[in-house]
C-alpha cells in the first residue's frame, strides 16, 4: 500500500498555485496521472522519487518516505523512474546502462529478453533509436526489481508502431514483477491500454479519481476532452 | 644548449597540473550542482587569476609564502622546506595561477550533462561521488582533455609569477619562460629563438592536438 499526502507550492501554467494531494495506491495497481501541463503531474512523481523537496507524508509499505520535511534520499528508496529524455548512462553500453543499477545479470539478461534487446546488449547506447533507448530505459528502472515504479510520459517522443510495442512491453514487465505502477501520460490511448485507475490531476488537485471507463469513456465527465 | 630549462617547465606543469585536477574535481563538481548563494562568490575568486596581472599574485604569493609570514614559517619550521624561491613554491603559485583553467571547462562539462542522467544514477542507489566518477566524468571526455591540456600549456607559458615567487636559480626555477627573458637580456638572440621557436612548436602541437580530439570526439557523438 501506497500513501500520499503532498503539499508543495509551485509555479504553475497560470501563475502560482499549491499541488495539495492525497492519495492511496493499492500494492500492485497500474495508476495513470492525467491533466494538462503545468498541472503538477510530473512534479508529484519527482517528489515520490525524493528528486524534489516537499511537505507531507508518503508510505510505501510500512516505510516512510516522506515524514513533514524529513525525506528519505532517492538512493534509499529502491525505485524504477522511466525519465521521459531516456537519460541513459551514454558512456555505457545497454547491458552495462542495467548492471549498474544492479549486479545482476540473469535478471538484466530476464529483461532484455522480454523487450527484445539481447541482440543489442553489447552496442552503446548512444547508438540506438528513440524506441530502443526507451525500452532500454524501461529494463534499467526494473533492475533494482522496484516497489514502485514511475514514468514520466514514457512514449511522448515515440511513433505510434512503437508506442504500440512498448505499450506491450510494459504490460507484460507489470504482469511478471507485480510493480505498484505511476505513470504520467497525456495519451487517451495508452492510459486505456494500461491503466487500472486514473487520476486527473488540475492545478495540482486531484479532480478526477476513477477507473480507466469512469475517466476516459463516459461523456458527462469533464475530462472527457482527454480523448478527443 | 641546455635544455634543463625545458625540463623543469614540464616538471612544473605536470605536477600542478595533477594537483589541480585532484583539488579542481570537487570544486567544480560542487559548483556545477549547486544553488548556493556563495556560487558567484567562489566562482569569482576563482577567476580571479585569469583578470589580475601576474605580478599582482605573484606579489601577493610572495607575501604570504615568505618565511616571515606565518603559513611560510609554518612550512620551513616544520618540514624545512622553503616556499618562495624554489622549486616547491613554484608549485604552489603555479596552482593558484592556472587554477581557473582546470575548474572552468570541467564545470561547463558537468553543467551541460542531461540532469536526469545524473538524477537516474542517485535513483540506481549511486551516492554523489560514484555518480560523479562512474557517470559524470566519462560523459565530459572532452571537457576533461581540454581541462587538462590547457592547464598544462598554461603553466609551461607562465612567465611572471614565476619569476616574482621563483626567481632564476638554475636547475631550481629557470624554467625555459623565464630563460627567454634572460637570453633576451643579454642579447643572445641566437638562443633566445631557438627557446622560442620549440615554446611555440609545442604550444601549437598541444592546441592543434586538443581541437582535433574535441572535433572528432563531436563526429563519433561523444560530447
Amino acid at each position: 500500500m501506497l500513501r500520499i499526502e503532498i503539499q508543495k507550492p509551485l509555479q504553475g501554467s497560470q501563475g502560482e498555485m499549491k499541488l495539495d494531494v492525497n492519495f492511496s495506491v493499492q500494492s500492485g495497481a497500474f495508476v495513470v496521472l492525467m491533466g494538462e501541463s503545468g498541472s503538477g503531474k510530473t512534479t508529484l512523481l519527482r517528489i515520490l522519487a525524493g528528486l524534489e523537496k516537499a511537505e507531507g507524508n508518503i508510505d510505501v509499505e510500512g516505510v516512510s518516505w516522506l515524514k513533514g520535511k524529513t525525506l528519505l534520499p532517492p538512493q534509499k528508496r529502491g525505485i524504477g523512474f522511466v525519465f521521459q529524455d531516456y537519460a541513459l548512462f551514454d558512456n555505457m553500453t545497454v547491458e552495462e546502462n542495467l548492471l549498474f543499477v544492479q549486479n545482476d545479470k540473469t535478471l538484466a539478461a530476464k529483461l532484455l529478453e522480454i523487450t527484445e534487446l539481447s541482440q543489442l546488449s553489447k552496442r552503446n547506447v548512444k547508438n540506438l533509436s528513440g524506441g530502443q533507448k526507451q525500452r532500454v530505459n524501461l529494463c534499467r528502472a526494473m533492475m533494482n526489481q522496484p516497489k514502485l515504479l514511475l514514468m514520466d510520459e514514457p512514449f511522448s517522443a515515440l511513433d505510434d508502431k512503437i508506442k504500440v510495442k512498448l505499450q506491450e512491453e510494459i504490460l507484460k514487465l507489470h504482469k511478471v514483477f507485480g510493480t505498484t505502477t505511476l505513470m504520467v501520460s497525456h495519451d487517451a490511448q495508452t492510459s486505456y491500454a494500461l491503466a487500472d485507475r486514473i487520476l486527473v490531476l488540475e492545478q495540482g488537485k486531484i479532480i478526477a479519481d476513477g477507473t480507466k471507463e469512469e475517466i476516459l469513456v463516459k461523456k458527462e465527465t469533464m475530462t472527457y476532452s482527454l480523448i478527443r | 644548449m641546455d635544455f634543463t630549462p625545458f625540463l623543469l617547465s614540464f616538471k612544473l606543469a605536470g605536477l600542478t597540473t595533477l594537483i589541480l585536477f585532484v583539488l579542481a574535481l570537487p570544486l567544480s563538481w560542487w559548483l556545477s550542482q549547486t544553488h548556493s548563494k556563495s556560487k558567484p562568490v567562489l566562482e569569482a575568486i576563482t577567476a580571479l587569476p585569469i583578470v589580475l596581472p601576474p605580478s599582482v599574485l605573484g606579489f601577493y604569493i610572495l607575501v604570504v609564502l615568505s618565511p616571515n609570514s606565518a603559513l611560510g614559517g609554518f612550512f620551513e619550521d616544520l618540514f624545512g622546506v622553503k616556499l618562495v624561491f624554489s622549486f616547491t613554491g613554484l608549485v604552489v603559485a603555479s596552482c593558484f595561477y592556472s587554477l581557473p583553467f582546470m575548474v572552468q571547462p570541467l564545470q561547463s562539462g558537468f553543467e551541460s550533462l542531461n540532469k536526469h542522467m545524473l538524477e537516474a544514477s542517485y535513483l540506481a542507489g549511486k551516492s554523489k561521488v560514484q555518480t560523479l566518477w562512474y557517470v559524470a566524468l566519462p560523459n565530459i571526455k572532452p571537457s576533461l582533455i581540454t581541462a587538462l591540456i590547457i592547464t598544462f600549456a598554461h603553466t609551461v607559458g607562465e612567465f611572471g609569477v614565476v619569476l616574482m615567487v621563483g626567481g632564476s636559480i638554475p636547475n631550481e626555477t629557470k624554467v625555459a619562460s623565464v630563460a627567454i627573458y634572460e637570453m633576451v637580456e643579454v642579447l643572445e638572440y641566437g638562443k633566445a629563438h631557438i627557446y622560442s621557436g620549440i615554446m611555440v612548436l609545442m604550444s601549437f602541437v598541444v592546441l592543434l592536438s586538443v581541437y582535433i580530439f574535441n572535433h572528432q570526439q563531436k563526429k563519433i557523438g561523444i560530447h
